[in-house]
């Protein structure tokens, strides 16, 4: 083991757990204060249930040797037998070279099975019923999540077999919440009165302070995907607040040309765009080709966002807009800006003299966006039948945080 | 005896307060308020979803007179209050009945 590695890591996973809470400001501040409290319950419950489900089963089904054809994991890791002190096997990914032990590596990822299926419930915001958001994320990190992080990330998955260069989780963890949000926004309808009333965000302080957390975090998230505290992580590190610097300021100066003004919910949403589009680039890519990738996803990201009020379905926080289109973004722009010079044992990208790679990363996308939308719309109708998805109108009306918890955010 | 109700811009409140001191009036009751008028309401973009924001931030300010100061109040209420742009308030002067300071019992002159 080495030591230093053991640190950055056991840090990054501190790290990563803190963008949860920051992910439930950031949420919890862009819905009405009637919907706060019920908003961010989603991400802090799940801190405690992904947890348990990553323990006992998660982590087994996504990193243990492969028993399906590169499609899913085995029981070797089931209660976290044979996890230990002793180093991790290596993945697939030659950058990653274990010297941590098994026990560091589980934790690191089960801080990225929690702030996945979290960045999921921006899209049912506002109506969905506990019970059944509850029922639907012990299905989807069951059936999907486990799945997916397999094939990028674990032990004989097809999409790393292939070359799909993911560094941090671009496939994985954006285009999967992305997908299954778009998913989840149109099965379970659209939230009573929208676009007929205002929905008007109830606290945009909250939201930035959130979006700041996030940034913050993301360094563990990225960085810390290096799994060694090593030249890779600095890079890492050093494109990862530049592409977000660059994608904070992109947003809003495009809303600032096409809407006459630059808003604070544009540079904190402009920095989760940059920060969702450099993750699967963060170990492949330069500080100027950084820069380039996320000036490109705050502007994407902003008229993707502009895009579904034409769309019509209810993604009440724009999951889809942000980390479905920033993650597509993302993994193209792996394709792209990817380099031998930053990341030897990586691959070039097309802009770096090697098309093939941009193909192998449009498959590694397309794989994602098909298994995640099939498979989460079989669970949203499983559990439509077991228990329901949405609240009552009346409840919908009063607000989910007294219909679903009993509780008022604001007591004056 | 009259109440006069009062509607302006949220900052006019210090200069209207100030021109009815100087006339002696001696107490009011102050309350934020929203609402519309002719001025409509204003828009807000969030994300590039665009609201139309009906309800404008206003003052209200109450209070209870005799009724042969009315006159001078809406004349000093207007002088403070008036912007000339659209939106600056309306007054609204009421009949009363009684007055009745709780403490004392006192009624109507004695008790405004």
């Amino acid at each position: 083991m080495n030591q230093a590695d053991n640190a950055w890591v056991l840090v990054s996973s501190a790290l990563v757990l803190l963008m949860t809470p920051g992910l439930a400001m950031f949420y919890g501040g862009l819905t009405r204060s009637k919907n706060v409290l019920s908003t961010m319950m989603h991400s802090f419950f799940l801190m405690g249930l992904a947890s348990i489900i990553w323990m006992f089963y998660g982590f087994s089904l996504a990193f243990a040797p492969d028993v399906l054809g590169g499609w899913l994991g085995g029981s070797k890791y089931f209660f976290l037998n044979n996890i230990g002190a002793d180093l991790f096997p290596d993945l697939v990914d030659p950058s990653k070279t274990m010297t941590i032990p098994g026990t560091t590596f589980m934790i690191f990822q089960c801080m990225f099975a929690i702030i996945t299926p979290a960045l999921i419930t921006g899209a049912f915001a506002e109506r969905m019923k506990f019970s059944a958001f509850v029922l639907f994320m012990i299905l989807w990190l069951t059936f999907v999540y486990s799945p997916v992080a397999h094939w990028v990330w674990g032990p004989g998955g097809w999409l790393a077999g292939m070359g799909a260069l993911d560094f941090a989780g671009g496939t994985v963890v954006h285009i999967n919440a992305g997908v299954a949000a778009l998913a989840c926004a149109i099965v379970i309808g659209k939230r009573k009165g929208y676009r007929q009333t205002p929905m008007i965000p109830h606290n945009l302080t909250l939201t930035l302070l959130g979006a700041g957390l996030l940034w913050f975090g993301w360094f563990g998230f990225n960085a810390g995907s290096a799994l060694s505290a090593s030249e890779g992580a600095s890079m890492a590190f050093v494109v990862t607040h530049m592409a977000t610097a660059a994608a904070a300021i992109s947003w809003a100066v495009a809303e600032w040309i096409l809407r006459g003004k630059p808003t604070t919910l544009g540079v904190a949403s402009g920095a989760v765009a940059g920060l969702v589009a450099i993750t699967p680039a963060s170990g492949f890519v330069g500080p100027v080709s950084s820069v380039i990738l996320g000036a490109v996803a705050g502007v994407l990201c902003y008229l993707a966002v502009l895009a579904k009020n034409s769309l019509g379905y209810d993604d009440a926080l724009d999951v889809v807009g942000v980390h479905g289109v920033g993650g597509i973004w993302g993994a193209i722009a792996t394709g792209l800006f990817a380099s031998k010079a930053i990341n030897a044992a990586g691959s070039d990208g097309l802009f770096f003299g090697n098309p093939g790679q941009l193909w192998i990363q449009i498959v590694a996308i397309l794989a994602t966006i098909v298994y995640s939308l099939v498979v989460t719309l079989i669970i949203l109708y499983v559990v439509k039948a077991i228990v329901g998805l949405k609240v009552t109108e009346e409840d919908e009306v009063v607000g989910c945080d007294t219909s679903e918890h009993g509780e008022t955010a604001y007591n004056i | 005896m009259k109440k006069v109700e009062v509607i302006i811009k949220p900052f006019k409140l210090d200069d209207v307060k100030e021109a009815l001191h100087s006339i002696g009036i001696q107490g009011m009751t102050v309350t934020e308020v929203k609402g519309f008028g002719r001025q409509k309401g204003h828009k807000e973009i969030y994300r590039g979803a665009e609201y139309l924001v009906d309800f404008l931030p206003k003052i209200k300010i109450e209070m209870v007179i005799q009724s042969s100061v009315v006159d001078q109040v809406i004349e000093k209420v207007i002088a403070a209050a008036r912007t000339g742009t659209i939106g600056d308030g309306k007054i609204f002067v009421f009949p009363v009945d009684t007055v009745v300071r709780i403490r004392t019992g006192e009624r109507d002159a004695d008790a405004i």
